[in-house]
């Protein structure tokens, strides 16, 4: 292995060990549990961030409808969940006993067809990944084919997670609403709603997410990463060296569905309900920001972006509600017009030369750019 | 669905339904105008243009309150000096967004979009600071309230035909500006080929920001004539956006023509099937058509076939 | 009646945008292991005609064939896959990978979505890309990021990426345009040696390259063919000294 390619790398593995340690030993050691409950939400969004990290930082593809493929995953646990809260002794008291109680209170009265699958674990586990990975191959065929990219692509992904909301809230009796689904008790028998419980999932989804993360740096650093970067700037050149543009765009936008899709049913694991307001165009933004703020380029930023952010709106709307959005606002511009890099970007062009200069030892420092010869970069 | 109405009685459904559908279409077309300049014309998205809108709206409710108290018997005319005054509002605000924030990201298509989308939730939390969180209503002059009766089931609203003869008027006067006048020409130019256009002597700073406030100004005036048909609050913006986008993407982003077309087919298709289905069905029925048109013909309904 | 012993038949073809005929009814045919040059003056529709081989334009009308498979029905990648391979105008490399990355993914191997994951860089991909990076003098190069590279660096790494790939035609659009003098002479002896033993077509302007190297010239005027044959024979033709050499 030769330098730059082992800088880089070591810089990554580093960040990822840090991450690690900060999410499974730092955070649940200093913070008490409901506060980790809260932190556990959080951690959800950075699945939807580490998506978008793949799609849009690596890829250029810009999705404004990351929520679709989150309340995918959400609904699909949530389902899952709510049919077995609904058993007959249950639910007696209902004029149809043993469907969900939003069903009985619409006058539905049989399950619909579309839910039966969903009594099973097994199957609700391969739909919440199957699930939005479907909705995105369809989206990502019908748009990327045609060579729909850019902003139109956002405009209609935005426009897909406005229909999915107004169709959710529409079909009250089979969706349970505005309300979304709720009152969710136990995963085959156990408790979810329990501190101990709460704090297990916890570490469940740290686990997943970081498992997540591990295989986005895989897939990154493979030479399927390096195309999507070429194909983000000169899609044209790629297209000419043989490759079909479509399939990596498609491939990369159904895997990033796929793993909102885990994040949205370690949502509705942890907070007991999952509704519309996580699907629309306001959440799927906001996702974008948290990416954005992280550093659309960074896996590991994602993460830190999207707790900073939620942990900003948590704290801004318990003591400045007013304040919040101009916060938000404000946060947006910033990231596009001062820190298009986000936190990554500040990281690596201030803390990083700082740890630079205290640590390394003058033997190691980096040639200036562009001096003598370089090695090839010929790795492994 | 047909079964329980009348030949006569249906005639008249669709009659009224078609009249709604028309001023839900000249308001769609007066928002959709400012975007297809913006976006059609420059290339930018802009997402606070439904803040624009409201900008126009509030001027609006604040005029109108105005002449109210300080001059009633101005009232008649409150409505047109109000819209006057919107067009200015929102274009100014449009003109200095340009200059501080849009003209920095020409390049930059989807960060503008994330800029801009920023933009709108500062503007709608300015909004509520301001004039709280309520909707607010206009109070129309008298003479614009009431209907025409045309048979004895079917009537027409006056404000709704006062909105329709203003869109005509700010297409036509849209369409003169852009494809008549020079300075429709030197946007063209500056759009078409940015480097030659300063090379021959066109200001293309100064187009670009008049380009972007008289699209915003539209929006103003859009937002002016919502109010006579429904109440404004802080986030009712918001509400339009997606759907003012899909007309413009849909009748082809560069064509003035096919907005106006496009307008026209989806505000139709939505209140025609918002008689028969819920509102909320015939909406997601009348996009997803939209959707699954532009997935089938994405460069929208009227564009030129080029070389790129 | 297409003739099976030419490698790239291309017969009455045809685009137009909104009526606009950029390239009309044009016929014309590559030997194998010919050197076919295309001049002509300002939107003659060359680069066109690239772009309809290539399968970037779709044409109104008429056939290409190459080897007698029918581009015009083919994708993109997979006009590539038969052995079509293209250098654009402008150098069109991606800047923010290294030079390596700019040729190991030009490598005709991985081509597929789970291809490309599976992708390992072995001996043998490292040999061929510095094999080609000495070719194109950016051996010491190769862990640079190509941004910044000069302006006929990026060119010859963007002929590097086609080399890679072996073509057997390959079309150069003005390879040696936008070039300082060394760099033009180094690249004409570039090309010297990577056109011999494939079929090559080439855009140009400067007409002492053209001389050096074509075996046969095609005219353009307004996508027509004006004249045909070997330079003298171009050279010597009226019309052509009329619309294109003569100023």
């Amino acid at each position: 292995m030769t330098p730059p390619f082992h800088a880089a790398r070591k810089t990554e593995l580093f960040g990822f060990l840090v991450l690690a340690a900060f999410v499974l030993l730092v955070l649940p050691g200093v913070v008490d549990p409901f506060r980790l409950n809260l932190v556990g939400k959080y951690l959800t969004y950075a699945f939807v961030a580490v998506g978008l990290v793949l799609c849009w930082g690596s890829a250029g593809i810009l999705s404004l409808g990351q929520g679709i493929f989150f309340g995918l995953g959400g609904y699909c646990m949530a389902m899952f969940l709510k049919l077995e809260a609904s058993t007959p002794e249950a639910t007696k008291i209902q004029s149809t006993p043993g469907i969900p109680d939003f069903m009985d209170w619409n006058q539905l009265t049989a399950l619909p067809a579309f839910w039966e699958p969903f009594h099973s674990l097994a199957f609700t586990i391969v739909a919440i990944v199957a699930v939005p990975a479907a909705l995105a191959f369809v989206i990502g065929f019908a748009m990327f084919t045609r060579r729909v990219g850019g902003v139109y692509f956002a405009i209609i992904t935005q426009a897909i997670a406005a229909i999915l909301t107004i169709l959710i809230i529409g079909q009250q009796g089979y969706t349970g609403g505005v309300n979304g689904i709720t009152d969710l008790r136990t995963l085959l028998g156990w408790d979810i709603r329990t501190d101990s419980a709460k704090t297990i999932l916890y570490f469940v989804n740290a686990f997943l997410l970081l498992g997540v993360i591990a295989l986005s740096i895989a897939v990154r650093s493979s030479k399927l990463g390096r195309i999507l970067v070429a194909l983000r700037d000169k899609e044209d050149r790629v297209r000419f060296s043989g490759y079909d543009v479509a399939a990596f765009k498609i491939f990369v936008f159904c895997f990033a569905a796929a793993i909102s899709g885990i994040g949205g049913a370690m949502f509705t694991l942890q907070v007991g309900f999952m509704s519309p307001s996580f699907v629309g165009i306001v959440p799927s933004i906001e996702m974008v920001i948290f990416c954005a703020v992280g550093g659309r380029n960074s896996l590991i930023g994602a993460v830190y972006g999207t707790l900073l952010v939620n942990w900003g709106k948590t704290t801004f709307s318990e003591s400045f509600p007013e304040l919040w959005l101009f916060a938000m606002g404000g946060l947006f511009i910033a990231v596009v017009m001062a820190f298009p890099n986000g936190l990554a970007g500040i990281y690596k062009s201030y803390v990083q030369p700082l740890f630079a200069r205290i640590v390394v030892r003058p033997a190691h420092r980096r040639r200036p750019v562009g001096g003598g010869k370089t090695t090839p970069a010929i790795a492994e | 669905m047909f079964a329980d109405y009348s030949w006569s009685e249906l005639g008249s459904i669709f009659a009224m339904q078609g009249f709604a559908g028309l001023v839900l279409f000249s308001v769609f077309v007066l928002m959709a105008l400012g975007l297809a300049i913006i976006f059609g014309q420059m290339g930018v998205i802009n997402m606070a243009h439904g803040e624009f809108m409201i900008l126009g709206a509030y001027v609006t409710y604040m005029c109108s309150n105005f002449f109210q108290s300080a001059a009633p018997a101005l009232m008649p005319i409150s409505f047109f000096v109000a819209m006057v005054l919107a067009f200015f509002a929102s274009g100014a605000l449009g003109m200095l967004v340009e200059m501080g924030l849009i003209r920095f990201l020409y390049k930059r298509p989807l960060d503008t979009l994330l800029a801009t989308w920023g933009l709108s939730l500062i503007l709608q939390q300015a909004y509520r600071t301001i004039f709280g969180a309520r909707e607010v209503g206009v109070t129309l002059p008298e003479w614009m309230m009431g209907s025409l009766p045309l048979t004895d089931i079917i009537e027409i609203p006056i404000n709704g035909l006062i909105v329709m003869a203003i869109t005509l008027a700010i297409t036509v006067a849209v369409a003169v500006v852009m494809f008549r006048s020079r300075f429709g020409a030197k946007v063209r130019a500056v759009v078409q080929n940015r480097q030659m256009a300063g090379a021959v002597g066109i200001d293309t700073e100064k187009v670009d920001r008049l380009t972007f406030g008289l699209g915003c100004g539209i929006a103003g005036v859009a937002g002016s004539a919502f109010t006579m048909i429904g109440s404004t609050g802080p986030s009712s913006g918001q509400l339009y956006i997606v759907d003012t986008f899909l007309v413009v993407v849909f009748g082809g982003a560069t064509s003035l023509i096919g907005t106006v077309a496009s307008a026209f087919t989806i505000s139709q298709a939505q209140s025609t099937l918002e008689f028969f289905l819920s509102g909320s069905m015939a909406k997601v029925l009348t996009l997803l058509t939209v959707v699954g048109i532009l997935m089938l013909r994405p460069q929208g309904l009227f564009v030129l076939k080029v070389r790129r | 009646m297409t003739n099976n012993d030419f490698l790239l038949s291309v017969e009455g073809l045809t685009v137009s945008f909104d009526g606009f005929k950029a390239v009309d009814d044009l016929s014309f045919y590559v030997d194998p292991e010919e050197i076919h040059v295309i001049i002509g003056p300002n939107g003659a529709g060359k680069t066109t005609a690239l772009d309809l081989i290539c399968g970037k334009t779709r044409a109104t009308a008429g056939s290409i064939r190459f080897r007698s498979r029918e581009l015009t029905e083919m994708k993109e990648h997979q006009i590539v896959h038969a052995g079509v391979g293209r250098k654009f105008q402008n150098p069109s490399i991606y800047e923010d990978l290294t030079v390596f990355e700019n040729l190991e993914i030009s490598y005709p191997k991985g081509r597929s979505v789970f291809g490309a994951l599976a992708f390992k860089r072995d001996a043998k991909v490292r040999e061929r890309v510095a094999e080609i990076a000495e070719m194109i003098f950016l051996a010491d190069h190769l862990s640079e990021r190509a941004e910044y590279l000069s302006h006929g660096q990026k060119q010859w790494l963007e002929i590097g990426m086609l080399l890679i790939q072996d073509p057997e035609l390959l079309m150069l659009d003005e390879p040696v345009a936008g070039m300082s003098v060394s760099e033009r002479v180094k690249t004409a002896e570039l090309l010297h040696r990577i056109i011999q033993g494939r079929s090559v077509i080439v855009i140009e302007h400067d007409m002492k390259f053209v001389e050096d190297i074509a075996h046969k010239v095609t005219v353009l005027h307004q996508g027509r063919v004006l004249s045909e044959g070997t330079m003298a024979h171009v050279k010597s033709d009226p019309r052509v000294v009329e619309v294109y050499l003569g100023h």
